[in-house]
């Protein structure tokens, strides 16, 4: 048996593991840092607070008492808001970067636009707090312009937490969709326009189809992002109405009710996943 | 020089060297760490200006995890090992729990200084379980009506009834924590709040959701203290000193009242853990918190000001009048004790609470 007769079968089982071998890093962290620990945790949910023992009480809390409801009728509504609104404002604002300004002025824009990004987010919420407060910079504009006599409430209100999520999320659906329409061939719409379409028919069935995988990768990273967070509420909202991540938090630092908080989070995620099972066929950037 | 004028084998090498001297280094540091003292506290205790003094004294390392409420801190008793922990700040009401889990070590009584405690708050029915004492408590204080006197009338604030009156409508702020703000609703209703059961929950429900309907917000501590010195409100609904005393040097116009049908007594203890492998320093650090200048450096910590519940504790005259220090027996006997439901009493208490929040 020759040396090369060797390699030229070592060489496919070789190449067979090289990929495994590359994604084991990968798997192994998945393994380890998501899958066990979700194991735990459903594993917890279905535990007794006291005494231990199975039991599917901390699931029928949650449907049985209308407060627990509440809280995820309170997410599913901010999340869809400041969803929509992130978009409406982050697609024109994606577009003007895109197609307006210089190409050698992009990048420096692009920073710019995402500048909030390098503030904390918890100095962030705070500072809109302050912005929004009775005797806040927008309180004391509208009064001296004669607008209002009496503060607005502002602060402490669902406008708040939608304002200071949509602050965050505009950043992140700018990036989403101004990559895609960067890879956005110029090709496309001189085709448009050579079969007669102007920039408004060109826009609703050329541009907008081809950008909607950004659209949809920002909207679902908004969505999870914005239904799982404890911050902004807990700081702009006032806990004048709860959200199912406050929720789960005080079942941790009120009681130490890890198996009720772990429910609680299951079924947040359970919501998170048919979110991307409903846009999943758009969860992918194809070059265009 | 550079590393691409060294070969890889040598660099391998180096690298592998510096691992194992980091290796080393976190090995030392965990020795070291042995011998630190390791505490549970709340924000109050993080404070340098009280722990500095201790670690320079007893050349220690004081390392400490702050947490917010019983449950949480039993929480994280139950994730770590026996013997992470050496002290534990809690409620004083809360003693006998962690004495029933088989955490907390008897304390000598002949090393406190108990004969200097207000009686009142020596709270021995808590802090002492089958004759042994297992807390000593530390600081106390009210949850009461905190407000900002050059917005309200002060004499509206001498009862409960104003919370809930529409000539405040929008301007009261909710202190977002169930016990005592249930201790606050049952007395407003005439209840007293050692004697609450199942059976009160309805009325106090109500009387929480009228206060409700008059607030601008519940917040935890800092929103609810931020909200009343910026003005955003001008009443805070289980305020007290520990709001108050700590700004009257930035706004001396915050001030609070002990309402004619009382105030909800809070009071923070210290224990020992069982597992301590430190427990000469864990009863040197409570010897210490309990001494006259540690007890006037806890009351007037960076975190919250409160009452010391040791009566000579070292304050100034200035630093006793902005805790109305004079004033304490008068308080304490209008003073009512902290709700201490059992586990099943407690988590109604949890959902009547979550239903408050959730109304509209």
């Amino acid at each position: 048996m020759s040396v090369a007769g060797n390699r030229s079968r070592a060489l496919p089982r070789a190449g067979r593991a090289l990929p495994w071998a590359l994604v084991t890093p990968a798997l192994g962290w998945t393994l380890a840092f998501f899958v066990l620990p979700f194991i735990a945790m459903g594993l917890s949910s279905l535990t007794a607070h006291e005494g231990g023992g199975f039991t599917l009480a901390n699931y029928s809390q949650f449907f049985t008492d209308p407060s627990y409801w509440r809280a995820m009728v309170n997410s599913l509504e901010v999340t869809a808001i400041v969803t929509v609104i992130s978009i409406l404002l982050a697609y024109p604002f994606a577009w003007i970067l895109a197609e307006q300004v210089p190409e050698r002025w992009q990048r420096l824009a692009l920073m710019l636009a995402v500048l909030p990004f390098w503030t904390s987010y918890v100095v962030r919420s705070y500072s809109w707090l302050l912005v929004l407060a009775q005797n806040g910079v927008i309180n004391r504009t509208l009064i001296g312009l004669g607008l209002i006599a009496e503060p607005l409430q502002l602060a402490n209100t669902r406008f708040a937490t939608v304002t200071g999520f949509v602050h965050f999320f505009v950043m992140l659906l700018t990036l989403t969709i101004f990559a895609n329409l960067k890879q956005l061939s110029p090709s496309y719409r001189k085709a448009a326009a050579d079969l007669g379409a102007g920039p408004v028919r060109t826009f609703l069935h050329v541009v907008l189809p081809l950008t909607l995988p950004g659209i949809m990768v920002g909207a679902f990273l908004t969505f999870v992002l914005c239904i799982g967070d404890y911050i902004t509420p807990q700081i702009l909202g006032g806990n004048n109405e709860l959200v199912m991540p406050q929720l789960v938090m005080m079942q941790i630092g009120r009681r130490g009710d890890f198996p009720l908080a772990s429910a609680l989070s299951i079924i947040l995620m359970a919501v998170v996943t048919v979110a991307y099972l409903a846009c999943a066929r758009w969860l992918k950037i194809e070059r265009a | 020089m550079s590393l691409k004028t060294t070969n890889p084998l040598s660099a391998l090498k180096s690298q592998l060297a510096a691992a194992c001297a980091a290796t080393a280094l976190l090995f030392a540091a965990g020795a070291a760490q042995a011998a630190d003292l390791n505490a549970l506290i709340w924000c109050d205790h993080a404070d340098p200006a009280l722990l500095d003094p201790f670690e320079t004294a007893n050349n220690v390392k004081v390392n400490v995890k702050e947490f917010e409420g019983t449950g949480a801190g039993l929480a994280i008793v139950e994730q770590s090992q026996p013997g992470d922990w050496d002290v534990m700040v809690i409620d004083s009401i809360d003693v006998p729990r962690g004495v029933e889990k088989g955490l907390f070590e008897p304390l000598p009584e002949d090393k406190l200084p108990l004969a200097d405690l207000f009686p009142e708050v020596k709270m021995d029915g808590s802090t002492v379980v089958g004759g042994k004492r297992y807390g000593i408590t530390e600081k106390f204080g009210y949850n009461t009506i905190g407000f900002n006197k050059t917005k309200v009338d002060p004499a509206d604030m001498q009862s409960l009834a104003a919370l809930t009156s529409d000539k405040y409508k929008g301007k009261v702020a909710i202190y977002d924590y169930y016990l005592p703000v249930i201790g606050m609703a049952a007395l407003a209703i005439g209840k007293k709040t050692a004697d609450l059961t199942e059976a009160d929950l309805p009325a106090i429900k109500a009387e929480l959701l009228k206060m409700k309907a008059n607030a601008k917000l519940v917040g935890e501590v800092t929103a609810s203290q931020t909200a009343l010195a910026t003005g955003e409100v001008d009443i805070l609904v289980g305020g007290g000193e520990w709001v108050t005393a700590g700004l009257a040097k930035e706004n001396p116009a915050l001030d609070f009242s002990i309402p004619k049908e009382g105030a909800v007594l809070w009071s923070q203890s210290l224990a020992m853990f069982k597992d301590s492998k430190n427990k000469d320093m864990a009863l040197k650090f409570i010897e210490y918190i309990m001494s006259p200048e540690g007890q006037a450096r806890l009351a007037t910590s960076s975190c919250y000001w409160g009452m010391p519940a040791n009566s000579k504790a070292a304050l100034s005259d200035e630093q006793k009048k902005i805790l109305r220090f004079d004033e304490q027996p008068g308080f304490l006997a209008r003073a009512q004790a902290y709700p201490a439901p059992n586990p099943d009493l407690d988590k109604k208490m949890q959902d009547v609470w979550t239903e408050m929040l959730q109304a509209q």
